[in-house]
């Protein structure tokens, strides 16, 4: 059998940075082949020279035995190949059929077009009303809508990039039946993650990449998961330590606190109530837009709430804003580094400034004392090892482990009392993440409460004392994390994500 | 094919090279330009970028005039470019001036004819006061109402401007000046005038206040809590808001600042160079110091210059069509080159050009 795609010795360079060195390997038909390493270890440039996005500098690929250099996306499409981003790109005050109408060269009659949509949702037990608002859907439900656009052109590739990290466990569940379907017909799928659990059950074929060089293939079956993270990350990585210990007095306690979102898009916070007590780590899972952000905002103190909703350590703290939270110890990093836990154009020296100008007594009477606030920059860098040249770099310079490292670290440097991070670890390579995690527990177990929300399961049971869900913002009863299995933690997110809409729907 | 490829960090030779290329750039295309129109091109730009300062025959009148113009389109831009770092877009500049010069104005009439020394003082802080209040007017609206200050601030010049018609024609008209329009001169009477501080430069106070607020404006922006905050709002909003910057606070003050300073600008004008209020002493300063700030990218130091330079091409532009006989819309045409050229090359301080040759196979 001829291979469906077969690349050889592709090579693609950046000033300062060989992105692909020299990567060849093959995707049968009807294969479902992971494409697996860190961050920066060159997966996604790989992939966008496959799409059509960046062009090798050497190296050919063949397609169906045909050679194949397709010049933009469209060429690409037009050949059989499709992809479904990481990072969506839909407008949200748009229904599901415009959207996917929007990606056509040449859309069919809107009625048409949603009679297809139907056909291939059901044909892949893929849930979807092509009539709703993309602003109403969950992260998976959006995720459906780039698939579905994808199988419309009827591909004989599909790339998927890290497509369950925003996806609760049903759903996951649901999206491999489908994967596997469109591989029974013949569709072979490169699939690109980290979660090496997600691609022994679901992969064929697995190449590794590390530095932009392949480092090696196995079948993914046949071998452990702590097999393949040794390939991915060129060495063994520690599962974070941690002692038992009993949890001390309550450092934070929330209460009825419901928040009205700032857009129409973002979600409502419906009586969240949760205490953290001193040398606690509480988890928060949940699929990302169920009130995350919202609830980081509350206990940021960028959006005030009434007082008594938020008490830290017996004061109320709810109508304070961020910085007066500082000075009594709630500290937090929200998730998305760039624009909100970092302005992107300014130095690391100038970033350490964002949070850490009060605690940490980088000004005086009203001037900032730069030499300082280097200083802290430095500290930040050498006690989280930050990959980077020095403090003056601007942040949007550092790749995005390393940025989190330096945002994370940023926090816990200043000695909180209580923290709260959302995503501490969301697209940060293997050994970055497990140094924040670990950090996250020192940090517990030196006497702070921590609250980490967070979208990766494994994690959050592998850190938390106590975990909850937050869905449709609503938060869950905790309950002790040990011994918590993947199904009942996904009957807490709330299964599937609206299943039952869409049947009703379609029935209506 | 051309390609713009972001630098990591700005150049700095481009930062520097940029500005003087582009005057470079812009005497060899007008230099063409004003060939093609028959006249000499060695000549027109020695007129317009030499003679102003250096010429035996104008510069004693013309030097003078170089910081005359350049002092309000600096006091100006320098006040804008704090709201424009943070996002704040105060386009009515040139109302807060006209109402600056009727506030400031009217306090000095009002005491007319003492000669206290306390009077002008006076009539600078009722300038500061004027200018303030009148950009008040779109910043509160923004916060409390969520309008929008650019519409604001630039409708309500035309306000200013009827105002202006109003006080000159009306309530501050000159009681002796027997029915015509404008009002008591208050540049040549002690107590309310401006005077030249040192002889034959033009520097008059309003020029001083322009170079007091450039180094005070690099000092904030660069060693103060408050310019860094101005620039985190203007770079990453939500990361502001994160950081505990008040968003409407400081909506209030960049407006308030631009507002005053350009209030003082038009108080120092009146009382200066333009001599009283009359119904069009405003020549368009607000709007200019528009350009002037951006030209300096937005940067106190950067403002100096371009403020300089624009002043320059105004006083020289108005001598080569006295000396030369250039039309005026040609010297328009050679503003515009100047401006063309300095902002193209600035793309060229954040972003490289690459040459991309042929696909490799």
């Amino acid at each position: 059998m001829t291979a469906l795609l077969e690349i050889e010795g592709l090579t693609k360079a950046y000033p300062g940075v060989v992105a692909n060195d020299a990567v060849s390997f093959s995707v049968q038909p009807g294969e479902v082949h992971a494409l697996l390493g860190e961050n920066g270890a060159g997966k996604s440039t790989l992939v966008k020279m496959i799409y059509g996005l960046v062009k090798p500098d050497r190296g050919a690929m063949r397609l169906r035995g045909a050679a194949y250099a397709p010049s933009e996306p469209r060429a690409a499409r037009a050949a059989g190949v499709a992809m479904v981003f990481q990072h969506f790109s839909l407008f949200e005050a748009l229904s599901v059929a415009e959207n996917i109408a929007l990606g056509m060269e040449n859309p069919p009659k809107a009625r048409d077009l949603a009679e297809r949509i139907r056909s291939v949702s059901e044909t892949y037990g893929l849930p979807l009303d092509p009539f709703r608002l993309v602003g109403d859907l969950s992260a998976g439900e959006r995720q459906r809508v780039e698939i579905i656009r994808c199988l419309l052109q009827d591909p004989k590739l599909l790339i998927m990039d890290e497509p369950t990290s925003v996806l609760t466990p049903q759903e996951v569940e649901i999206l491999f039946h489908t994967l596997r379907k469109l591989s029974s017909e013949g569709t072979a799928i490169l699939y690109i993650s980290h979660k090496l659990e997600e691609i022994r059950t679901l992969c064929d074929a697995a190449t590794i990449l590390r530095l932009g060089k392949k480092v090696g293939e196995c079948t993914p079956r046949e071998v452990t998961a702590a097999h393949m993270a040794e390939l991915m990350v060129g060495k063994s990585l520690s599962v974070p330590a941690r002692d038992d210990h009993e949890p001390g007095e309550v450092l934070l306690h929330v209460a009825g606190l419901s928040v009205t979102p700032a857009s129409p898009f973002g979600m409502p916070l419906r009586h969240v109530g949760l205490e953290v007590r001193a040398g606690e780590v509480l988890g928060i899972g949940g699929v990302a837009g169920n009130g995350q952000d919202e609830l980081l905002s509350a206990l940021s103190g960028e959006t005030p709430v009434s007082p008594g909703a938020i008490t830290l350590q017996g004061q109320p703290v709810g109508h304070l804003g961020p910085n007066e939270r500082r000075v009594l110890g709630l500290l937090c990093a929200p998730e998305e580094r760039l624009g909100h836990a970092a302005a992107p154009d300014m130095s690391l020296t100038e970033n350490a400034v964002l949070t850490g100008r009060i605690r940490q007594g980088l000004d005086a009477h009203g001037f900032v004392n730069w030499g300082k606030a280097r200083g802290f920059a430095e500290a930040i860098i050498a006690r989280f090892d930050v990959r980077t040249p020095g403090p003056g770099v601007a942040a949007r310079a550092l790749s995005g482990g390393n940025l989190q490292k330096f945002v994370i670290g940023r926090e816990i440097l200043q000695d909180p009392t209580v923290l709260v991070v959302n995503q501490p670890t969301w697209g940060v390579d293997a050994s970055a993440a497990a140094a924040i995690r670990q950090a996250l527990l020192d940090l517990a177990q030196g006497g702070a409460a921590v609250i980490v929300i967070s979208q990766d399961l494994d994690e959050l049971l592998e850190i938390s004392d106590r975990f909850c869900a937050l869905n449709e913002g609503r938060l869950s009863a905790p309950r002790p994390a040990r011994g918590l299995t993947m199904e009942e933690i996904g009957l807490m997110l709330g299964g599937a994500h609206d299943m039952h809409d869409v049947a009703a729907g379609a029935g209506a | 094919m051309i390609r713009l490829e972001k630098r990591p960090q700005p150049s700095r030779g481009w930062v520097i090279g940029g500005p003087v290329l582009a005057v470079v750039l812009t005497m060899a295309a007008g230099g063409l330009m004003f060939a093609a129109l028959g006249k000499d091109p060695v000549e027109a730009i020695r007129i317009i970028f030499w003679d102003p300062l250096f010429s035996q025959q104008f510069a004693s009148y013309s030097r003078p005039q170089l910081l005359v113009k350049a002092g309000p389109l600096i006091l100006i831009a320098i006040g804008l470019s704090l709201g424009f770092r943070a996002g704040i877009w105060n386009i009515g500049a040139e109302g807060q001036y006209i109402v600056g010069a009727i506030c400031g104005a009217a306090f000095g009439l009002a005491f007319w004819p003492s000669e206290s020394p306390l009077i002008f003082p006076g009539m600078v802080l009722a300038g500061l006061l004027g200018g303030f209040l009148w950009a008040m007017i779109p910043a509160l609206l923004r916060v409390y109402a969520r309008t929008n200050e650019i519409l604001v601030s630039l409708l309500l010049v035309y306000v200013a401007e009827a105002m202006l018609a109003s006080a000159a024609t009306g309530w501050l008209r000159n009681p002796e000046g027997s029915g015509f329009p404008g009002s008591r001169t208050l540049s040549r009477h002690p107590g309310t005038d401006n005077p030249e501080l040192i002889a034959g430069t033009g520097m008059h106070w309003g020029v001083l206040a322009a170079f007091v607020a450039v180094i005070a404006a690099y000092v904030v922006m660069n060693r103060h809590v408050l310019g860094y905050q101005i620039r985190l709002a203007g770079e990453a909003p939500r990361a502001a808001r994160f950081g505990g910057v008040n968003a409407g606070r400081l909506v209030i003050l960049c407006m308030g600042v631009s507002g005053a300073l350009a209030g003082a600008a038009g108080l120092f004008e009146v009382s200066g160079p333009a001599g009283r209020i009359s119904i069009d002493f405003n020549v368009g300063y607000g709007f200019t110091a528009i350009i002037v700030a951006f030209l300096g990218r937005l940067n106190p130091v950067g403002i100096l210059l371009a403020g300089l330079l624009l002043a320059l091409t105004f006083i020289g532009g108005e001598l080569a069509q006295l000396m030369m006989g250039i039309p005026a819309p040609a010297i328009q045409a050679f503003q515009g080159m100047l401006l063309f050229f300095l902002l193209a090359l600035d793309l060229l301080a954040n972003y490289r050009i690459r040459l991309k040759g042929r696909a490799p196979a």
